[in-house]
């Protein structure tokens, strides 16, 4: 009785490994067929495989002329900046929404999702224009403005939610053994709260490296960026280019992914948007 | 000073980042919409839908499609992620799924390029598993290849945060209901989904949201007519300088997910009443 028992559960593992091996396939499948295509030479119809191996579109891509190394420390500095800003400003904001009674409150937290809820295109034509009358247009600072604007919602929203899954308690206590107001948020609440801040920053880093519209119209021809450079790679039908800027724009990203469980945790996540 | 007026304070910076680089040229480009050479008038809004009236019905379409195809995804895996009975299958799943989350918009819309084309590596396996012969070959680089890419992208973001917010699902409920023998699947959805309903109402809105936005997929997977707003939208600006007519599209995407923000806003102010 037990041995069949057994053998069924070991039945399931058919529909199991059925189910897995789709979703790896279509998982992984496009990521190795980019893989392939960074170390092509020759690759055509009807050929399942590359014909030719090799390493030329690398050093076209990094020589000086190649346009890719700038891109990347454009693409970094942006990042980076972009989550200096956004978190100076969502620091205070999502502790208002966590904690202080604010009139609108829904209205508020609805306010940081407008720049996610508009086509952002015909948006950045008109921020465009406005800064080019004051002088921000292909420059740095104005990219990492126009990012600011489209990453405040994740940082906001997840700052709040780590703010509010903290017990207010622990707070309460600091303050009635004599701790100021600052000196409880800087001792109690912002160590508390930095595993979910990290969080925000990493998705606020991502949205940043992964923005492609408002750096176009913004940034180019000034200050060139990685998608930039993927988009005009890719639309040209130079495959191995293109393949080579994606695995750099993926590689920051597949290491987030790998650690931002750690940040991001189940008390947080549920009060994400409340 | 008054807590109201402190919290006020302290959320106006950035509410003042979103106004000027966001509300202001959002008004701009609305006003936009309704400039004519001759004044102000609708002009551009007739042009809008005489010409791309099958694209609007196409975007809706699409993101719909995908949004509710994300929905069921993330339920499943999260699902599984909380009931699964055997711990090796749920360690593999939660390896498994969250791959492309962090994936850019950008790399999606390049690698799906060469991996659902004619000769890209699914149908070249396909073919050389013996599913199917090389002439049945066919690109998916159409409406259907834009919602796999935005499934693709977008099914492991909503998992992750309904995955967390079930994992906070009280036990005992699940459990009482296993031990009176109740199904894993009608656990899941009668007693789990219930509770969860407004995070995967989060996650679906920023994604229908992001969706309606992305402009790169569609220019890489599949520009040609009909295709999603956001390519003809740059389509007017760059080929034509027509910014009234990107304006007017613009406005009428801006319609449509502010709706579904707006069904958001009602349904968490009903929770809260």
């Amino acid at each position: 009785m037990t041995g069949l028992r057994l053998n069924l559960s070991v039945l399931w593992w058919l529909p199991r490994g059925l189910i897995f091996g789709l979703m790896a396939f279509f998982i992984f499948g496009p990521l190795f067929n980019m893989l392939l295509w960074t170390v092509t030479e020759k690759w055509y119809f009807p050929h399942a495989l590359p014909l030719e191996y090799g390493f030329s579109a690398w050093t076209r891509v990094f020589a000086p002329r190649g346009g890719a190394l700038e891109s990347l420390g454009n693409s970094l500095v942006v990042a980076v900046l972009t989550v200096i800003v956004s978190l100076a400003f969502a620091i205070p904001a999502g502790y208002a929404l966590a904690r202080l009674k604010l009139p609108l409150r829904s209205l508020i937290l609805l306010a940081f999702l407008i720049p996610q809820a508009f086509p952002n295109l015909t948006v950045y034509v008109n921020v465009a224009r406005l800064f080019y009358e004051i002088g921000l247009n292909g420059t740095i600072a104005g990219v990492v403005l126009v990012h600011v604007s489209h990453g405040l919602v994740y940082a906001v929203w997840i700052a709040a939610a780590a703010f509010s899954a903290i017990d207010v308690e622990l707070e309460q206590a600091a303050r009635s053994l004599g701790a100021g107001a600052m000196r409880t948020f800087r001792d109690i609440t912002l160590p508390l709260a930095a595993p979910g801040l990290m969080a925000s920053a990493i998705f606020v880093f991502l949205e940043s490296l992964d923005e492609f519209t408002g750096s176009y119209f913004v940034g180019a021809p000034d200050v060139n960026m990685l998608p930039l450079l993927l988009y005009t790679a890719g639309s040209g039908g130079n495959y191995q280019v293109a393949s080579i800027t994606a695995l750099l724009l993926l590689v920051p990203s597949l290491i987030f992914m790998l650690i931002v469980e750690r940040f991001l945790k189940a008390d947080v996540l549920s009060r994400v948007g409340r | 000073m008054p807590r109201r007026l402190l919290g006020l304070l302290l959320v106006l910076p950035a509410l003042a980042v979103i106004a000027l680089l966001f509300i202001l040229p959002l008004v701009m480009s609305a006003v936009g919409a309704f400039q004519l050479d001759g004044g102000l008038g609708l002009g551009n809004f007739a042009k809008a839908f005489d010409l791309y009236l099958k694209d609007i019905l196409f975007s809706v379409g699409i993101v719909s499609l995908s949004t509710v195809l994300i929905g069921l995804g993330a339920v499943a895996i999260g699902g599984y992620l909380t009931l699964g009975a055997h711990p090796v299958a749920v360690t593999i799943l939660r390896w498994l799924y969250r791959w492309p989350m962090f994936i850019p918009f950008i790399v999606v819309g390049q690698i799906l390029r060469t991996f659902l084309a004619k000769n890209g590596m699914m149908n070249n396996t396909a073919v050389s598993l013996g599913l199917m012969g090389p002439i049945d070959a066919m690109s998916f680089l159409d409406w259907r290849g834009i919602v796999i890419a935005f499934v693709w992208k977008q099914t492991p973001f909503v998992a992750l945060l309904v995955a967390g917010a079930m994992a906070s699902v009280n036990r005992e409920g699940i459990e009482a209901a296993v031990n009176l023998g109740a199904s894993r699947l009608r656990v899941l959805i009668e007693i789990i989904v219930p509770q969860v309903t407004a995070t995967l109402a989060v996650g679906l809105i920023l994604s229908f949201v992001t969706m309606m936005s992305v402009l790169s997929v569609p220019l890489m997977i599949n520009a040609q007519s009909p295709t999603m707003l956001t390519a003809d939208i740059a389509f007017r600006v760059n080929a034509y300088g027509d910014y009234g007519v990107a304006n007017a599209l613009g406005l009428i995407s801006l319609v449509l997910a502010s709706s579904v923000a707006w069904i958001y806003l009602k349904i968490s102010l009903r929770e809260r009443a």
